[in-house]
């Protein structure tokens, strides 16, 4: 039988100020404070094997910060490779951009050159009507 | 020689890292059961209160402020262990028959050592059955022996919410006592 069926008290009805706790139940609280304050007091006091613990705390954190170093880095590495691949991305479209204006930069100054060639070329050729009597008379000239 | 306002800040932290340490270690050694992360998490519970007793206004008193310092370490230690699932979890933490061993030597029997050894690990078997919270909240009101509007403050809860987890955590031990699964 339970300590609550012999006090005829249910579960939910506890109480929890210590003067209302049932003597046994009250009694085992008082030895667990007991011996909870006994252990403390003795773990508190105790000659600490100061180097020994501190330098294995020393070696979990130094292994943690190593282990969040490298992750650290690794995320970091990542990042900088991604943006590292889209600046090179972006750089290899300007300068295909950049290329292809030159092209038909090239290819319109080119167009235009051989246009005024042409002219040139045509004007060369042609004689202006005004200069015609003259170069008759030059033509005659010379057949006598 | 007038002293400085640091000076005088210094020296009452100091005065108040002597008187309440002890208690910090017990709860935090109550909790975890675990020397060596009780002496660590109490380091870290007093070095982060000097980080911020400049920020301490006294609204409460520098044990329930201590004390709601060293309870959200616990909880912070508690979460990142659980996510470290690499790790033993509970390498360090003593048994339950090794933490009953600790009875004051007071008057007693052999007989009734015995019976108080077996009362303590039967509260320890309950102790460990408890929610954090559950536990947090006994401790500080069974072994701590802080008041129910202490615990409020230190916790963070209500009175009610506190008073509603002592009364499942007695329910708890009560059962354990006896003899109940």
């Amino acid at each position: 039988m339970s300590l609550d069926e012999r006090l005829g008290k249910s579960e939910g009805e506890a109480r929890v100020g210590n003067a209302a706790l049932e003597p046994e139940l009250k009694e085992a609280l008082q030895n667990f404070r007991l011996s909870v304050q006994s252990w403390s007091d003795a773990a508190y006091s105790r000659p600490r094997p100061v180097m020994e613990v501190h330098g294995r705390r020393i070696w979990r954190l130094a292994a943690g910060w190593a282990l969040g170093c490298a992750l650290l880095a690794g995320a970091v590495s990542e990042g900088v490779h991604v943006r590292h691949v889209r600046q090179e991305q972006a750089r290899v479209a300007y300068l295909a951009e950049q290329e292809k204006h030159r092209l038909a930069l090239e290819e319109q100054a080119r167009e235009e050159e051989e246009l005024l060639a042409k002219v040139d070329s045509d004007v060369s050729r042609e004689v202006p009507s005004a200069m015609e009597p003259l170069a008759q008379m030059m033509a005659e000239d010379d057949s006598q | 020689m007038m002293a400085t306002a640091d000076q005088i800040a210094a020296e009452e932290f100091s005065r108040i890292v002597t008187s309440h340490r002890p208690q910090i270690f017990r709860f935090l050694l109550a909790s975890t059961r675990d020397v060596d992360l009780a002496e660590t998490l109490t380091q870290e519970c007093f070095l982060k209160a000097h980080r911020n007793w400049g920020s301490f206004r006294g609204e409460s008193s520098a044990m329930t402020w201590l004390m709601r310092i060293a309870i959200n370490l616990q909880k912070d230690h508690w979460r990142n262990r659980r996510m470290q699932f690499w790790r033993h979890t509970r390498n360090n933490a003593v048994d339950l028959d090794e933490a009953s061993d600790w009875l004051p030597s007071g008057e007693r029997s052999a007989e009734q050592g015995l019976l108080a050894k077996e009362q303590v690990g039967r509260v320890w078997k309950a102790v460990e059955k408890l929610s954090e919270r559950q536990r947090t909240v006994f401790l500080l009101r069974y072994v701590e022996e802080r008041e129910l509007g202490e615990i409020a403050a230190s916790t963070g809860l209500s009175e009610g919410t506190v008073k509603a987890h002592l009364s499942r955590a007695l329910g708890k031990v009560r059962a354990e006592l006896g003899g109940k699964q």
